[in-house]
This record gives C-alpha cells, sequence and structure tokens, in this order.
C-alpha cells in the first residue's frame, strides 16, 4: 500500500514538471492524495498492521535503565535469532499506561506485552477482559520460575497464565547517608519518613497504594488489613506538612536524591542501586514489611500468542534473564535453587537466595484494587491540602 | 454568482472537517462520558446520570481547586501583563532595523520542548542549582534557599510559557497605533508619560485584554508546570483532571470536570467576545 502510494506520487509530480497537468491540479490531487494517507493510517492501519503482525510484536516497558537492559541482554539477541522484530515502547507509569490501553481501539488490540507491575496490576487487566491463556508447554522455561512467584497469578486467573513472572523488587526508603546515619535510619523504620528533623527534606511518590501502606506501617498496622483507617489519613496528613515533593517518575526520584533536593524518600530498590553505582552516597532500607512487589511480561488480547510465547520463553532462558536483572537492577524471577545465579544478581537489593520469597510481604490485589476508587481519591485530598 | 457559493465552504473544507474530527467530536466524546459511571475494574458503564457532577460540589474540595486555579491563572495574567508590556513598547518605539530579530527572540523559547523548558529550571532553582550555588560560592548566603516546588516556581514556569503570547497580542495592538497621535498629543503640550497614559495606553487595551484572556486560558488547562515545579499542595485543576483520567481510571468523574472548566473558560470567553470582541486575539495569532 504505501509502494503503490509513493508510485503515484511520484507519478503525479512528473505529470506537474512535464507541464501535463496544471498548479492547480497538481495540488488538488496531492491534497487528496493526503486526505487518502490520512484515512489509510487511521482506522485502516489496524489492519495493516494486523497483516505485518508476525513478523513484530510490541512490548511496553519502564524507559530508562530498565528499556536499556531489555533492549541489550533480550529484544536484539531475539531478533537475530528468530527475525521477529521487538518494537520497544515506554510508560512512565502503570495508570498512564492502563488508560492508553484502554482508549486503544479495540481496548488492548494495539498493544502486545507490557512489563507490568504487582500482582495487583494483573488482577486489574485480567479484570477488565484484556488478557489471554498462555500455553504454557510452549515456554518451557516457565518451570525455572519460582513458584511463589507463579501462583498469584494463577489465583487470579483461574489457573491459567496471561503473564510471566520475570523479576521482583521492593519499595523501600532510600537515605542520603551523609546527614542520616545507618542506625538511626534503622531504628525509625518506616517513621523515618515522618523525622520532624528531615522536614522539607522528604519525599515520597505520587502513588496513593505506597504512601497508604507506609503510614500503615508508621501507625503499627498491616498493609494488608488496616483496621484505623482514621490513623493512616492522620499520618499522611502529618507527613504531608514535612514533604518537600511527591515525585511521579524513577527520573524524578533519582533526580531529587542525587542533588540532595531530598534526604529521604520512598524508594524503588532498582533505582537505588543505580544511584549507589553512581557513586551518591545512597543508602537503601527495607523496614520491617517492606513493600514487595513482583513484575511480569502481560500478554494483552490480540496478540499473535506464537510469537508472544516464543519470546517470553527466550527471555526466561537463564543468560537472557539474568543478563537483564543485572541491567535493570532489579532480581530474575527465576528460582536460585534450580538456576546458578550470578554474584552481581545475588548482591542486588530485594534478592532471595531461598527462592521462597518468606518473608516479602505483597500488595493483596483483592484488598487494594476493591479500595482504589475511595482510596485514591481521598490520597489526592490529603496530598492537595484536605 | 449562485455558482460560487460553494467555494468558500469548498476551501474551508479541510479546517472545518479537522475542527469537526480532532475538536466537536471529541468535546462530544467527553460530554457523553461525563454521563457515565465508573466500574471497581475501572470500566465504564454507559448511563445518563448527574452524580459526576454532583461529587463536584458536594463539598468544598474540588471547587476549591478550581478556586485556586482561576487565582494562579488572574496572577499569571497579572504578572505577564506587567513582563510583558514593557518589551512590546520597547519593540513599538524601537526604531532599529533589527526589531524582526528581536520578534524572532520572542519566539525563541517555543523551539525548545515546553517540557524541557520546564525541567531546566530545577537546575537553576534547586538547592544545588544555578541561583543557589552562586549565593552559597559568593557568601552571601550559608544555607540554600528553597526555591523550587512551591507556588513560585509554579508561577515561573507558567510566566515563561505564557509570556511570549502577552508580548505579541500587546506589540500587535501597539503596532497598529498611528504615532502621528503620539506626536500630536506631544505638541499640545503632554509630557512622553502623559502621551502614553492619554493615548498609547487606551489604544493598546484590546491588545492587552486579548493578551490577558489567552494567557487566563491556557493557564487554567496546564498541568505541567504544577506537576514538575510545583510542592504539595499547589495542584491545579488539569493536575485533578489527569489523575482521575490516568490514576484511576475515573474516565466519567474526570470528563465532568472537564466539561465544567470547558464550560467556565466558555463563560469567560463569551463575555469576553460580548463586550471586547474576539477578533484581537485571531489578529494577534496570525500576525
Amino acid at each position: 500500500m504505501a509502494k503503490d502510494m509513493e508510485h503515484q506520487l511520484e507519478t503525479l509530480k512528473e505529470k506537474y514538471q512535464s507541464g501535463e497537468i496544471g498548479r492547480r491540479d497538481f495540488v488538488k490531487y496531492l491534497g487528496m492524495a493526503g486526505i487518502a494517507a490520512g484515512l489509510t493510517g487511521g482506522p485502516f492501519a489496524y489492519f495493516a498492521k494486523n497483516a505485518f503482525a508476525a513478523k513484530s510484536i510490541r512490548f511496553d516497558g519502564w524507559g530508562g535503565v530498565v528499556s536499556e537492559a531489555f533492549k541489550k541482554h533480550a529484544f536484539e539477541p531475539f531478533t537475530k535469532a528468530s527475525g521477529i522484530q521487538v518494537i520497544d515502547g515506554e510508560f512512565g507509569d502503570m495508570d498512564t499506561y492502563l488508560t492508553r490501553v484502554k482508549a486503544s481501539f479495540p481496548p488492548g488490540g494495539e498493544f502486545n506485552l507490557a512489563h507490568l507491575s504487582g500482582v495487583f496490576d494483573y488482577a486489574r487487566y485480567i479484570g477488565l477482559g484484556y488478557g489471554v491463556e498462555l500455553d504454557e508447554s510452549k515456554i518451557p522455561n516457565l518451570a525455572n520460575v519460582m513458584t511463589a512467584m507463579v501462583q498469584p497469578y494463577k489465583s487470579i486467573s483461574k489457573g491459567k497464565l496471561s503473564a510471566v513472572p520475570y523479576d521482583l523488587g521492593q519499595t523501600g526508603i532510600a537515605y542520603n547517608t551523609k546527614h542520616i546515619s545507618k542506625e538511626k535510619a534503622e531504628k525509625l523504620g518506616a517513621s523515618l519518613l515522618w523525622e520532624k528533623d528531615l522536614k522539607k527534606k522528604l519525599g515520597s511518590w505520587t502513588d496513593w497504594r505506597t504512601n497508604i501502606w507506609y503510614a500503615a506501617l508508621h501507625t503499627g498496622q498491616s498493609p494488608n488489613e488496616v483496621k484505623d483507617l482514621d490513623a493512616v489519613w492522620n499520618a499522611l496528613r502529618e507527613q504531608r506538612d514535612l514533604m518537600k515533593k511527591y515525585w511521579s517518575s524513577g527520573a524524578e526520584l533519582m533526580n531529587l536524591l542525587a542533588n540532595e533536593e531530598i534526604y529521604a524518600t520512598v524508594a524503588w530498590s532498582g533505582r537505588v542501586a543505580a544511584l549507589q553505582e553512581q557513586g551518591h552516597p545512597i543508602a537503601f532500607l527495607a523496614p520491617k514489611n517492606c513493600y514487595s512487589w513482583q513484575e511480569c511480561i502481560f500478554v494483552l488480547k490480540g496478540t499473535d500468542l506464537e510469537v508472544a510465547q516464543k519470546l517470553l520463553n527466550f527471555m526466561l532462558e537463564p543468560a537472557c534473564s539474568l543478563a537483564v536483572a543485572e541491567g535493570q537492577k532489579y532480581p530474575s524471577s527465576l528460582d536460585p535453587t534450580k538456576v546458578p545465579m550470578s554474584d552481581a544478581v545475588k548482591k542486588l537489593p530485594a534478592f532471595d537466595p531461598t527462592g521462597k520469597l518468606d518473608g516479602y510481604l505483597f500488595a493483596d490485589p483483592d484488598y487494594w484494587n476493591s479500595r482504589q476508587v475511595d482510596w485514591a481519591e481521598k490520597w489526592d485530598r490529603i496530598r492537595a491540602g484536605a | 454568482m449562485q455558482n460560487k457559493s460553494w467555494k468558500p465552504w469548498a476551501m474551508m473544507a479541510p479546517s472545518l472537517s479537522a475542527v469537526f474530527l480532532l475538536l466537536v467530536i471529541p468535546v462530544c466524546f467527553i460530554v457523553v462520558y461525563s454521563f457515565w459511571l465508573r466500574a471497581p475494574t475501572g470500566a465504564d458503564i454507559p448511563a445518563f446520570q448527574f452524580g459526576n457532577y454532583a461529587k463536584f460540589f458536594e463539598d468544598f474540595f474540588y471547587p476549591s481547586i478550581l478556586i485556586r486555579t482561576i487565582r494562579v491563572a488572574l496572577e499569571t495574567v497579572a504578572l505577564c501583563l506587567v513582563m510583558g508590556y514593557i518589551p512590546a513598547y520597547f519593540f513599538y518605539r524601537s526604531e532599529t532595523r533589527h526589531k524582526s530579530l528581536l520578534l524572532l527572540l520572542i519566539m525563541l523559547p517555543f523551539w525548545i520542548s515546553f517540557i524541557i523548558r520546564t525541567l531546566s529550571w530545577i537546575n537553576i532553582l534547586g538547592e544545588t542549582g544555578l541561583i543557589n550555588h552562586l549565593l552559597l560560592k559568593f557568601g552571601i548566603l550559608n544555607e540554600p534557599l528553597s526555591l523550587l516546588y512551591n507556588e513560585g516556581a509554579v508561577l515561573l514556569g507558567l510566566i515563561q510559557y505564557l509570556l511570549p503570547f502577552m508580548i505579541l497580542n500587546v506589540y500587535v495592538s501597539l503596532e497598529g497605533i498611528d504615532k502621528s497621535l503620539l506626536e500630536a498629543a506631544r505638541s499640545l503640550g503632554c509630557t512622553e508619560w502623559q502621551a502614553f497614559r492619554e493615548v498609547t495606553l487606551p489604544l493598546s487595551l484590546p491588545g492587552v485584554s486579548a493578551g490577558c484572556l489567552l494567557v487566563f486560558v491556557l493557564t487554567a488547562g496546564t498541568y505541567l508546570p504544577p506537576m514538575i515545579l510545583g510542592g504539595p499542595g499547589n495542584d491545579m485543576i488539569a493536575n485533578l483532571i489527569f489523575k482521575r483520567v490516568i490514576g484511576t481510571l475515573d474516565w466519567p468523574f474526570g470528563s465532568a470536570i472537564s466539561v465544567l472548566l470547558l464550560a467556565l473558560l466558555g463563560v469567560i470567553v463569551f463575555t469576553y467576545n460580548r463586550y471586547l470582541g474576539i477578533n484581537q486575539v485571531f489578529k494577534s495569532l496570525s500576525s
């Protein structure tokens, strides 16, 4: 279709240059060609995309160092081995991505694979009907993945999988060791984020879930079963006055810590590892009941499953998975008791040598998703000063 | 003659089609969505009810953000006016042959992404940024100033974005003033200041009001400066819409807030057009 259009435009140009048609007609036909191109680039592009779908697959991820790791250690070798192109997209956060998926027509049809965060996100996508049923026999490397990471997904999608677990991490506390001692940080735990001496030197993510989780820890409650909600809201109000900035992206988090705008904040373990690698005096604290999460590669409805399964199996090859883990600074989902891990992976924050994830507390998807609308709105109100 | 009556429509057809497809239809979608309901999963449920509008007014939280948005927009207008009139007047009075180059400099920031321009303030206003670095280096301060993540920083980001709109509007209006009027005023005994006050300023008011309208409307709908440069409590109405639509997938409520904002801005633009005429805005935009 593109070749046809190019040919027609070339012919039109030649006729104009040779004087066969007038200037006005040339512009008129050019306009008509533009309209045709616009139309075929719109709704009809969906059909064109399907026609070429077997040769490429789209993957959306977190961008930055995470994307680089996927591109270098997974997608480029996969394309080399299979000839299938991986189109690499990015998103800033899960909610933005879900909005884009929801807005695409048909929902999910424009997108194929996504690096989703948390079992609660998996539950949201399944709940919205964007999931598929993967054929596990086509992904033999899935057998090396920690059972503790596979089970939560299977329990949501009735024993089947629409994703493969890929890595895990923690949202702990990052603090500047020049200004906060290790002893003080460990003594205070989650309450470090309420330390009055650090007024206007504290930060937090804009995410409602993370803030409520840490407020629950600060008030001595279980994040997956908050009994005294008023205490949580009051703690968040109290904390708001101590805050300098609620950041909204990983890049912003790293900038705030690296430039010493803030001395302590909730932070993703991988980003802290990246800052440490750059030489910044930032330490990572995982307080008791630290917010742990696991990430998966979710396959969206409408995706060519043969291609998707081939890519997923490739990504779960130990060599690929461990190289990505080292690159993105998050431990792999592969079971350390089945697959030998490199020293670099063993040193990553949130790495569990037992492969059982005992003592790791994950967000209960039913509990958090059922409260999302009310709690997110309440959190927005508090953050805005209510 | 009658045969030619379709020609203006044919000529306008591409623009009208674009407006219809890219503005009218999406706005209609938003209006329809505003009556729908949101399921707990984030799915939308078709309905016709006014619950989303009622929710906006059920307590003072949402109206207070709307009021804050209007206040910040008015502050931005006032600051842009003060900061924009002076350079516009300078361009008007300047006889330099490099005037077009000076005007080009006003447009220069548009060559750089708005996000990059906004982010760059972090390197200027931050605690390790340029200003604090110089103040500390020359011993003027012992502790860095907290210049970022407050309303002042948001206003700065907005002014940087909107000042060129004000300058151009005022300049176009000033350029339309016959300079012989000023000479006449001076020959009748007016001082420079009196001539400005009695002649130039009143005649430039259409451009001033057009600039004010444009800056106000654009400020009311922006969300990047509050998001990047603001601190807790500096969110504006567009940030609220962003959170409802993106954060909680509550498209119906986000749509209802959007419709209310659209209605408010519509009333302002309608009132402006009724008493001052919208032509001045188009005149400066097309200049």
